[in-house]
């Protein structure tokens, strides 16, 4: 059995959206697609994300944060129950800075995944995944069964009360 | 010579490098500082949380800071400062990073004509247990 990705789905959105000063929110990280194996996400440009402020460049630490981020999410989708992946180590080449004033796409897919750890690989592209302007490899774990029990219970209703809290 | 170049400049001479952090605005977001000793500190901020529940730093919010120290070191290093481009970087999490205070430290491996090679080291406790090493290859021209 694999993890539901309707249950991904609100996880991750739970974990970008449910604390308001947080560092997704700092960010401003959203998820714009949930595939098995394969997830992608945005972020916009803004000021505050911005290393060298003549030119307007955004800093390469926000885009480690960004394809961290995205790696991580899709190895939960490769997860037999709804649970977290920590970040075992994650390698990140930059192959030209991002262009300001536009968004930042990230699309990681898992291209392995063992019984304790699950390979990711992901780019970073302002349009055009075939130019990228930076490239991932990350290693997550993969946690025993045992380690989320109840973890599902909790996420789907801390989602509806967020959820219910917008409306 | 750009604003940073400048401000890192002024940083050095002054000794005062946070004049340099001030001046970016993504290092001022994650909020970071530099000790007179060369010590990088982070101190705890909602802003980097990832894990409520812990509560626990954000992967990427750890990666940034260690890789954001790595370029400072490497400009406050330089006889002439130039904004360094990181071509990759690297990092090893080994222990959680709680919400509390972060420290780092740079050494340079290698300071060559083309390319610089540094490696990161950052703690919250005890210096003698990192929670994450990171290394990186940064581009002068």
């Amino acid at each position: 059995m694999a993890v539901d990705l309707e249950d991904v789905r609100k996880l991750c959105e739970l974990m970008v959206h449910a604390n308001k000063e947080d560092h997704f929110h700092a960010l401003g990280i959203e998820v714009t697609d949930i595939a098995r194996h394969k997830v992608g996400m945005k972020l916009d440009y803004n000021e505050n994300l911005v290393g060298d402020p003549e030119t307007g460049v955004v800093h390469g630490g926000a885009i480690t944060a960004l394809l961290d981020t995205c790696c991580g999410f899709t190895a939960s989708t490769a997860l037999e129950h709804l649970g977290l992946t920590p970040t075992i180590d994650l390698r990140i080449d930059y192959m030209g800075p991002a262009e300001p004033h536009k968004p930042i796409y990230a699309v990681a897919e898992v291209y392995r995944s063992t019984r304790h750890v699950i390979f990711t690989r992901g780019v970073a592209h302002q349009g055009n995944p075939e130019r990228p302007i930076a490239q991932a490899v990350g290693n997550f774990v993969s946690m025993d069964g045992g380690a989320f029990d109840n973890f599902r219970e909790f996420v789907l209703e801390a989602y509806d009360q967020m959820v219910g809290r917008k409306a | 010579m750009s604003h940073i170049t400048e401000l890192a400049q002024q940083a050095r001479e002054s000794a005062n490098p946070n004049l340099l952090m001030e001046g970016i605005p993504y290092a001022k977001l994650l909020g970071m500082l530099m000790e007179p000793d060369g010590t990088f500190h982070l101190p705890p901020k909602r802003t980097n949380i990832g894990n409520p529940t812990l509560p626990a730093l954000h992967g990427g919010a750890l990666g940034g800071f260690m890789e954001m120290c790595g370029i400072t070191h490497v400009m406050m290093a330089m006889e002439v400062i130039k904004v360094p481009k990181v071509v990759d970087f690297s990092i090893d999490y080994v222990r959680a990073g709680l919400f509390q205070d972060t420290y780092a430290k740079c050494e340079i491996v290698r300071f060559g004509r083309k390319l610089v090679n540094i490696s990161v080291v950052a703690w919250q406790d005890d210096a003698a247990k990192p929670i994450a090493r990171a290394r990186a290859q940064l581009l002068i021209d």
